[in-house]
């Protein structure tokens, strides 16, 4: 029993291993005073140096956590809504309905909701840009943030709304001061998620960017065509801590009002 | 009173759906029956059933699978292993923290670790096999599919082992089935839920993933994703482009129906 355990543990650190080498080799060669991925010569936070003075790349930053946050945000209350609307649907066929609409875009591939937002945008006439990106990351938020806050309002139990109505609360009232209180984790996880989902993007945004606009999904994308710069490294390693602290921030969250994780939670 | 108050929250979020979910999906119908010069025809779907193109979607058919057997057989191992752990949460979360990554960021690490003179190649030389071509192979668009998806495949299964209750296992070891038996009859039945969840969402992106096609197997593999973003953003033949997603699109919610749809239980 006890070598059985041992081959095990064995078997998941080997898997633990290959899950982190990749960014490991990233982190590692960030710091290599030579230009490539192959000899490391000596340390050096040149690349960090670069990645700070590149204008045009903290500006894509900048541009990717202005949308990120306005969609996340955006998509929070228009998620809120939309849970509000789906518990108080009475009929069972028309809440499973609803249901099955709002989960067409978590389980669509991106290339699909970039392909059929693209042709949405050009016969809308909506300019490809940072308008197109943030509508479109608005819009595969929403779901996301409806499954986050939906079991939370199931959980609800109705007494707590009639008990308030009862003492006279008007309707907004009930609304600022009973539910979104109870149900304010599965508001954070949602924020938390949409916000990360639109961090992540890649296939949706190079989809509907157009020319003059860009994120660092679809800078890192065209700067890996052209093969290996140690500034990407040395940005990925910023990336990975940032992502490290969001998630840690996440599950401390989550933890605090007892979620088990599920699939949606990290499904790209 | 109750009515109306439906009313005022299903507005937006009805409106969302139809201009995000409903349009969209029609719009690429629409489109699919438009050739280059926007005539109205069905001439890509006479072309869709050209060799050329049924090549390419039983290849990406055949890659999709090939990545979600092998997601399958690491991660149900490293599923089950991790619920025998003590710290069960923590191992959870490191094995699920790298798909919190920027998939771009993995990607161009494999660039790194597989090439010429890469990580990979390193290994291969200690142990007299030499260097290898690794890059823009297949064996490396899998590989990196796999490394992509193992969480995703690992979480629904492990929700799945952790809803076993352990006094199965028990009684089966009492009445005097082996191990094997006991994993085979007892424990792979009462999770198939998990697998199917797990399978579902590796199955469905792996089609699609045309970011990976592109930087880790230098276009010598094309899935669906891959062809569908050269129509619309290359070549510009939306129409071509869009009956490529309507089969996408087909085949997705044909997956949805074989694994048992949204009801599976890793995924709610």
């Amino acid at each position: 029993m006890k070598r059985q355990l041992n081959w095990g543990r064995l078997y998941l650190v080997a898997v633990f291993i290959v899950l982190y080498s990749p960014i490991m080799y990233l982190t590692y060669y960030s710091f290599n005073s030579g230009g490539t991925m192959r000899e490391f010569e000596s340390f050096s936070l040149e690349w960090y140096g670069e990645v700070f003075s590149d204008t045009r790349l903290l500006i894509i930053v900048l541009n990717t956590l202005v949308i990120a946050l306005l969609a996340s945000l955006i998509s929070t209350v228009l998620g809120i809504v939309g849970a509000l609307a789906i518990r108080h649907v009475r009929q069972l066929r028309s809440k499973q309905a609803l249901l099955s609409l709002n989960n067409v875009l978590i389980v669509s591939p991106d290339v699909i909701i970039g392909a059929s937002f693209l042709i949405l945008f050009t016969m809308a006439g909506v300019q490809l840009g940072f308008n197109s990106v943030l509508i479109s990351h608005v819009a595969f938020s929403v779901p996301i943030v409806v499954l986050m806050v939906l079991p939370k309002l199931e959980e609800m139990s109705p007494t707590l709304i009639d008990a308030a109505r009862d003492l006279g609360a008007s309707r907004w009232q009930v609304l600022t001061k009973v539910t979104l209180p109870f149900i304010k984790p599965g508001i954070f996880a949602g924020f938390f998620m949409a916000f990360t989902y639109s961090l992540d993007d890649f296939a949706v945004t190079f989809f509907v960017t157009g020319n003059g606009f860009s994120t660092l999904s679809v800078e890192i994308y065209s700067r890996a065509r052209h093969g290996v710069s140690l500034s990407i490294n040395a940005l990925s390693t910023l990336l990975f801590l940032f992502t490290a602290l969001l998630v840690v921030g996440y599950y401390f969250i989550s933890q605090k009002s007892g979620n088990k994780p599920t699939n949606a939670e990290v499904a790209p | 009173m109750m009515t109306r108050a439906r009313n005022i929250y299903l507005v937006p979020y009805v409106l969302w759906i139809v201009l995000f979910v409903v349009a969209p999906i029609a719009l690429i119908g629409y489109y699919s029956l438009f050739d280059v010069e926007g005539k109205l025809t069905l001439g890509n779907y006479a072309r869709f059933f050209t060799p050329v193109y049924m090549k390419m979607t039983l290849n990406s058919f055949w890659y999709a699978l090939l990545v979600t057997l092998w997601s399958l057989v690491i991660a149900y191992p490293t599923a089950y292993l991790i619920t025998r752990t003590k710290h069960k949460q923590l191992w959870l979360l490191l094995i699920i923290l790298p798909s919190w990554i920027n998939l771009l960021l993995k990607a161009y690490a494999f660039i790194g670790l597989f090439g010429t003179y890469g990580l990979a190649n390193g290994l291969l030389e200690l142990i007299g096999i030499g260097t290898r071509q690794i890059l823009f192979t297949d064996f490396s668009f899998i590989f990196v599919s796999v490394y992509i998806f193992i969480p995703f495949m690992v979480l629904p299964i492990y929700n799945a082992l952790e809803e076993l209750p352990p006094s199965l296992l028990d009684a089966s070891r009492d009445l005097g089935a082996s191990a094997w038996t006991t994993f085979r009859r007892v424990i792979l039945p009462l999770t198939l839920g998990g697998v199917k969840a797990g399978c579902q969402v590796v199955f469905i992106p792996a089609l699609s993933l045309f970011m990976i096609t592109r930087l880790i197997a230098g276009n010598r593999v094309i899935t669906l994703g891959t062809a569908i973003e050269q129509h619309f953003l290359v070549t510009q033949d939306w129409g071509m482009g869009a009956t490529i997603a309507v089969f996408l699109i087909l085949m997705m919610v044909l997956i949805m129906v074989v694994t048992g749809g949204r009801k599976t239980r890793g995924a709610k």
